[in-house]
């Protein structure tokens, strides 16, 4: 079979079962006795089984089928989680994550067998049965259901009797019955390998309804249209035909696995509603207490399982990210083409043309809130990035052998689909910077009366226009002094200047191209390229990063990073001819200083305002325009802040506020950080943005 | 004869792929051949708005139909006397790798003419005119020479020099 077209949809879904695997084993290895989590481990195993048996993939189905015999040990409380079991667990689950891997770079999974980690998890299998394959408190009920088989079959489970029937549907029944239909409970179980589900349904619908009558069916039919059932379903049949010769029609479709054909007995407490499971033959009442139990508790889990699906892939849809870019730059024209209206109105400047203006507050209206859906659209939660993280630091905590836990939280917070694709690299750095060197050793945590595990924290949040994100540790912080030595070893700074250096400036050096304060070079980071990397990739994406310290307390690293990307709202400014526009979001107010409030501070142009000294900027200095502000007495002053530093930019007219589409100048011409890209003004003329945060 | 048919159609594929087209354009006295597969659009001389800091030969950025694009002097990149805007200055949009577009101003667009590559003279002098780095040879239209520019090396950042 041509299995290629759903190769992409293979590709997803193994992500977020592996994804699953790893959350819920780092739970499992937290709370052994959690069956919900062991239940969902379960479940995760055996679609990735399937999805690779129906795929081609021989060997991850061998590797997933017997991690899959392990779980489901753990469920049956034959095996006991130990930290042994997880470790080669998760050496499972990243040979599966290499596959995966694989499969998408070369569309193959590769030739590796990962023999080791099958021959660890047969080891570990056998050593809890004792090479015995039915341990004696197994009841044969739980053996028959819940042993798997090498093909990873579960029994059919027949469901017929679960089809509740109301008063009139029971009328009906009886009427067909006495014209002499027989009415026949039928359950299909569609093969483990069936793509189109529901296509399959509907033959066998088909096929059925030429003999007789669909009474009814579980689930309904919208549903199974849909394809909102697993591999089974149930119907109630109305027909002429007998038992079996109506299995001949069914069986007459292929990919039907099984199939139960039973006449069906109206079951008798309809009154009381659909509660309780209608009772129709003997099977399943002598199947015993074990196996309704089973399957209710299966039943619920599946139910779980997709309510939980619903509440987060729930009504989405999967879009290709250059339909939405797309989308989006017609967006951007639309915003430009307001603006050239915005900007013609105010030229007219014609008063009775009400009618006119309500029009195109109209637009500006329509188009703002359409900017704002399609931003909406590209927004992803952060948790896509940060998910894998506890897992890194399990494995960290083991090769270090360093106790530490990572809390995290806003992992809901959303940022732009470019920007969560770039983030990761980051804020793994930072966090294996944290669990290196920020936190002790366990010996000299509790020599410093510590606790002796180590804490690690990622908090994410949204601040205004800025998504910030801190990683935090409560290690032993930054030695300030230790910065200056190796700064002066290094040659990046002299003696003199280490001196006078405040605290604040001698963190910043960590970010200096091959500054590694690490003593000695670990495996995990600390080869000399970090920080400066790590800045670079932030700033890349419009973002900005700061340290801040405490020696015996920890360290905080804070990521600052624009919640969109490609429309602001901005200040528009003149300076001296020409037009700048100042992003909104880092605007605190605008001031009017008297020329005679300047100060000199080390040489440097300050403001008092309120109590706060703020430095000053000249633009038309920085930005090399000439610069004649004889005889001005009043400077328009605009207050910028990047986190909490503060500055003053020198303009010298506003225009106001506007709403920009931000575009880049181009790769080859030079681009100085401080210009953050360009924007078109509704007249068609160019106006560069100022990148605050490369200014401050 | 099979054989001489073949190597005749062969020679007369190879003659034809070697002719390009190239937009011939004016800067000073002299004239310039730009190849024309890279060119994307040529419009008139419009408002260009400065970027501080960029390198002295990039003017700044025009707005081309809702995109920035980057505008160069070609006189100044080249080493020659600064444009003097008129009536027929021009600026040439080209299109390079991943998409990046990059203007060049040129003082007028003369005509379209097929150079064949292999015609090329190659510039033996080295007169210490920074323009020598960026010329793939030299062409003869008729009486006119055609310094034929490499388009590549004008965007790329000289670390030859």
């Amino acid at each position: 079979m041509d299995t290629s077209q759903y190769l992409e949809i293979f590709i997803d879904e193994t992500r977020e079962h592996v994804q699953s695997l790893n959350e819920h084993l780092l739970i499992l290895e937290k709370e052994p006795d959690n069956k919900d989590t062991i239940n969902e481990i379960f479940r995760a195993a055996h679609s990735l089984k399937g999805m690779a048996g129906t795929m081609g993939f021989e060997r991850m189905k061998r590797l997933t089928h017997d991690m899959e015999n392990v779980f489901q040990e753990i469920r049956n409380d034959n095996m006991t989680v130990t930290s042994k079991l997880v470790d080669i667990l998760f050496r499972g689950l990243d040979a599966l994550e290499g596959y995966l891997k694989s499969v998408i770079e070369t569309s193959t999974e590769g030739d590796n067998d990962c023999e080791d980690i099958i021959r660890g998890l047969k080891e570990m299998f056998n050593e809890r049965t004792g090479n015995n394959p039915v341990s004696a408190d197994v009841s044969a009920t739980e053996t028959k259901n819940d042993i798997p088989d090498t093909t990873g079959d579960e029994p059919i489970d027949d469901r017929i009797s679960k089809i509740t029937i109301n008063e009139g549907e029971k009328t009906y029944i009886n009427k067909l019955k006495d014209d002499g239909k027989n009415m026949i409970g039928i359950t299909v179980r569609l093969i483990d390998t069936c793509i189109l589900k529901s296509a399959r349904a509907f033959l066998v619908f088909k096929a059925l309804e030429d003999k007789g009558e669909v009474i009814k069916s579980l689930p309904t039919i919208e549903k199974i249209e849909d394809e909102e059932f697993d591999l089974e379903f149930s119907l109630i049949f109305a027909t002429e035909l007998s038992c079996e010769a109506v299995k001949k029609v069914i069986l007459g479709v292929s990919e039907i696995k099984e199939t139960i054909v039973t006449t069906y007995v109206t079951p008798q407490q309809i009154a009381d509603g659909g509660d309780e499971y209608p009772v129709l033959d003997s099977k399943a009442v002598t199947a015993g207490s074990a196996t309704s139990e089973q399957s209710k508790a299966g039943d619920k889990n599946q139910g779980k399982a997709v309510k939980s699906n619903s509440k987060h892939t729930g009504r989405s849809v999967r879009v290709d990210i250059e339909k939405l870019d797309t989308l989006m730059n017609l967006v951007s024209e639309l915003i430009i083409a307001k603006n050239g209206l915005v900007s013609m109105n105010v030229l007219a400047d014609t008063s009775d043309e009400t009618a006119f203006k309500e029009q195109i507050e109209y637009l500006e209206r329509v188009t703002t809130n359409l900017h704002e859906s399609v931003m909406k659209v590209r927004m992803v939660p952060i948790e896509s990035v940060v998910n894998r993280f506890p897992r890194m630091i399990r494995d960290i905590s083991k090769k270090l052998d360093k106790k530490m836990e990572l809390f995290m939280s806003g992992e809901e917070t959303e940022l732009d689909r470019t920007v969560i694709d770039e983030i990761g690299d980051p804020l793994m750095h930072l966090l294996r910077n944290s669990a290196d060197h920020g936190l002790e050793s366990n010996e000299d945590r509790i020599k410093a009366g510590k606790p002796e595990v180590g804490s690690i924290f990622l908090d994410a949040y949204q601040d205004g226009n800025n998504v910030v994100i801190e990683v935090r540790d409560d290690g032993a912080g930054i030695n300030v002094e230790v910065i200056k030595r190796k700064a002066i070893e290094k040659g990046h700074i002299t003696h003199e200047q280490a001196e006078k250096m405040s605290d604040k400036d001698a963190i910043e050096l960590l970010f200096r191209p091959s500054f590694s304060t690490a003593e000695k070079v670990s495996d995990l980071s600390g080869r000399g390229v970090g920080l400066d990397v790590v800045r670079t990739n932030v700033e890349s994406l419009g973002g900005s990063i700061e340290a801040k310290t405490e020696l015996g307390v920890g360290s905080v690293f804070t990521i600052r990073l624009p919640l969109t990307l490609a429309i602001i709202q901005a200040l528009m400014a003149e300076v001296g001819e020409e037009k700048y526009a100042i992003p909104l979001g880092s605007i605190q107010t605008i001031e009017d200083i008297p020329v005679s409030d300047i100060k000199f501070v080390q040489g440097k142009e300050v403001i008092n305002l309120r109590g706060n000294v703020i430095p000053i900027i000249r633009l038309r200095e920085v930005l090399d325009i000439e610069t004649d502000d004889e005889g001005i007495e009043n400077l328009t002053v605009v207050i910028v802040n990047k986190g909490d530093k503060q500055a003053g930019l020198v303009i010298d007219q506003l225009i106001g506020q506007q709403e920009i589409v931000i575009k880049s100048i181009g790769q080859y011409i030079k681009n100085v950080k401080m210009i953050g890209g360009a924007t078109i003004l509704g007249d068609g003329e160019v106006a560069l943005i100022l990148d605050v945060n490369a200014l401050v | 004869m099979d054989n001489n048919m073949a190597e005749r159609i062969e020679a007369l594929g190879s003659k034809v792929e070697e002719k390009r087209q190239y937009i011939v354009v004016k800067l000073g006295n002299e004239q310039f051949g730009i190849d024309i597969s890279l060119i994307e659009n040529i419009v008139r001389m419009q408002r260009i708005t400065r970027v501080p800091k960029a390198q002295k030969y990039y003017k700044g950025v025009i707005n081309l139909r809702g995109d920035v694009v980057p505008v160069m002097s070609m006189r100044i990149r080249m080493g020659m006397e600064p444009d003097e805007y008129t009536n027929t200055t021009r600026i040439i949009i080209a299109k390079f790798e991943n998409n990046a577009y990059v203007g060049f101003i040129v003082d007028e667009v003369m005509q379209i003419v097929n150079i064949d590559e292999n015609t090329l003279e190659k510039p033996t002098f080295r007169n210490q005119r920074s323009i020598d780095n960026y010329l793939m040879g030299v062409a003869k239209d008729n009486d006119t020479l055609i310094s034929v520019i490499n388009m590549n090396m004008l965007v790329e950042e000289e670390e030859f020099q």
